[in-house]
């Protein structure tokens, strides 16, 4: 009796985030975009290739933040399509020599086609069992890259090594008049930069479009989206190959940037950065994204240059710190912010 | 032939970890209606715990039964400070609580005690049992312990008050409370119990797997398949799912060609989707009604 009553009143899987909340505001998305445009100039190259895993992680998170924050679906599973993305882009590079720029909307698509497919399975599956099916889709990955019918693409254990792209001609001899030259970190960070920017306002498009809403509507209450018409198997898997999509191509980018792909790189400890990510980005907040995003790369950073093994602990303290104190993660840091100012800007 | 009783033997060896892996599992969900993503951690830690009994000079035994309290009471604070306020958040802030846990734990350990791979003691030594050459001593004390525990749990579940309590908490919250069950704590009491059934896989598992931080990561998806496959909401037949599992990774390792020792994790995976797609309550378990 009781169980039937609750899976009908209890609360959604996750609290709704209104569709106006999800973005930035203009002016504010401006100065984002000047300062991730400027600052290459002043930093390292190193500094510039940790600005790139942030675009790419960004990516992923954002990609996840479609997946839970638009369609209320979980995945603790997202390194599996990061890995396939990212081994799609090595394989396409070095074993058909194809330029490294037409691999990713390829990566895009056989993650799609692979997300959708697990989407199907997945769509039986709500809330619990969805994230136990993503986990154990994570777990696995790693082994599944090993095994030996793979090893002539992927390199088995050993993986693949990738070659990073030079700053294409026509970019170098205009700076050639300046006298300047360009670093290959520095432009597979613009390059970077470019499909980060493009993907990011089609998701905030696509998050206004119809489809968007129909996301939004199986997310707040899935009986009453199917009962208005919404075709929930069809968005559900929807959502679960977009995501995909865009995590393929993060991950095929990320394969560039750090030239490397291997199994080891992709266990289920990165689709738990990306969804301590999310959580601290702030759950269907897109913006969060790239806070989440800074928060995995740097932290580990720092812990693990006080003690080998400390990030893992510094994560969980930080992400049970979140749950209880700002459970909104970054947007709710962002709104108080937003709150003071007003608040200044009156006086 | 006898590579065949071989594999099935051994197969049920490592089954009763699984079945005490998905044992634990099944009732903290039977309780909360939540997957503990940290259970294996939770068994680690503990396993890490008896371990290092053992180094300060303590008989196996007695460090066992050690951990088994230590890993109770454990159960039970983690549930009473960290979960138990999240009772009536979305599932998604559950899931993220387990995620936070499984990653607290799993570092702790790995600063604690290190990275390193450890040998750990069997106290029933890994000669061939009783002569034969089909399963080793340890082999037959891993499903020896399981059994008792089976049963035990079976004793407790069905002739004590506590038991029938928690059972009641359990399927009928509200209707429990109303008839004087404290249903908050049986859920810990749940908590404590499972951490505890989890360290005994943990501590048997160990001299098998060898001791490391992430050494229940597999042993973990092996126990969840083996709830999904027994049913999420019937810890006999998570069980006869935690046998069922063991002799499957075991057949497939050594009849499927390409499927060597190392990589029998896909098969979990494929295991949990095929039933999940299949048949989602799983062979024990009662569908989920919802009603419109």
């Amino acid at each position: 009796m009781s169980a039937v009553q609750e899976a009908v009143t209890g609360a959604p899987a996750i609290e709704a985030v209104p569709k106006r909340a999800m973005t930035l505001g203009a002016g504010t998305s401006l100065i984002v975009l000047a300062l991730l445009i400027v600052v290459p100039f002043f930093v390292k190259n190193f500094i510039i290739f940790q600005l790139t895993m942030l675009l790419v992680y960004g990516l992923a998170v954002l990609a996840l933040n479609i997946l839970t924050g638009g369609s209320g679906q979980f995945s603790l599973g997202q390194s599996a399509f990061y890995a396939v993305g990212a081994y799609t882009s090595a394989i396409l590079m070095e074993h058909a020599g194809m330029n490294y720029a037409l691999t990713l909307p390829i990566a895009g698509f056989v993650c799609f086609l692979f997300g959708f497919l697990f989407g199907q399975p997945a769509l039986r599956l709500s809330g619990v069992y969805l994230a136990l099916a993503t986990f154990a889709l994570a777990t696995a990955m790693p082994q599944i890259l090993k095994l030996g019918y793979f090893e002539y693409w992927t390199g088995g254990v050993q993986g693949l090594v990738v070659t990073k792209p030079d700053a294409p001609d026509i970019v170098q001899s205009a700076l050639r008049w300046f006298h300047l030259k360009m670093s290959q970190d520095m432009w597979f960070y613009y390059f970077t930069l470019a499909i980060t920017i493009a993907i990011y306002i089609l998701s905030v498009n696509l998050l206004r479009s119809r489809s968007g809403r129909a996301f939004m509507a199986i997310r707040d209450n899935e009986i009453a989206a199917s009962a208005m018409g919404v075709n929930v198997a069809l968005y559900k898997t929807l959502a679960f190959g977009v995501s995909a999509a865009i995590t393929g191509i993060a991950g095929g980018l990320g394969a560039i940037a750090v030239q490397f792909v291997a199994p080891d790189g992709y266990t289920i400890t990165l689709a738990i950065s990306l969804f301590l990510g999310m959580v601290v980005g702030g759950v269907g907040w897109l913006p969060g994204s790239i806070v989440g995003s800074a928060f995995i790369i740097f932290v580990p950073n720092i812990a693990e240059g006080i003690s080998k093994g400390l990030s893992g602990a510094v994560f969980g303290v930080i992400l049970f710190l979140v749950i209880f104190l700002v459970p909104h993660g970054a947007r709710q840091v962002a709104m108080v912010a937003q709150h003071l100012l007003g608040r200044l800007k009156k006086r | 032939m006898e590579l065949f009783i071989n594999q099935i033997l051994s197969g049920i060896a490592t089954g009763a970890i699984y079945a005490c892996m998905a044992l634990a599992v099944v009732m903290i969900y039977q309780a909360i209606d939540h997957l503990n993503f940290a259970q294996g951690e939770m068994a680690m830690f503990s396993t890490f715990i008896s371990w290092q009994l053992m180094q300060w000079g303590f008989p196996y035994w007695g460090a066992f039964v050690l951990t088994l309290i230590f890993s109770f009471i454990g159960g039970i604070v983690i549930e009473r400070v960290l979960f138990k306020p999240l009772a009536k958040a979305p599932i998604l802030t559950n899931v993220a609580g387990f995620i936070a846990l499984f990653a607290i734990l799993n570092s702790s350990a790995g600063l604690i005690w290190d990275f390193t791979i450890k040998e750990y003691p069997t106290p029933f030594g890994s000669a061939p049992f009783l002569g034969s050459q089909l399963i080793s001593t340890h082999q037959a004390g891993m499903i020896g312990v399981t059994v008792l525990l089976l049963i035990a749990l079976y004793a407790f579940f069905r002739y004590t008050r506590v038991g029938l309590a928690m059972r009641a908490a359990a399927s009928v919250p509200e209707s429990a409370r109303l008839v004087g069950i404290n249903t908050s704590w049986m859920i810990a009491l749940g908590w404590g119990m499972a951490a505890a059934i989890g360290s005994i896989a943990g501590m048997l598992i160990a001299p098998v797997v060898f001791l490391e931080p992430n050494m229940m990561v597999s042993i973990l998806l092996y126990g969840f398949a083996a709830a999904v496959l027994g049913g999420l909401t019937s810890p006999f037949g998570a069980v006869i799912g935690g046998f069922l599992v063991g002799i499957i990774e075991n057949l497939a390792g050594t009849y499927i060609p390409g499927v060597g020792n190392e990589l029998k994790l896909p098969i979990a995976l494929a295991l949990i989707i095929t039933v999940l797609v299949i048949k989602p309550a799983g062979l024990f378990g009662r569908p989920i009604v919802k009603r419109v």
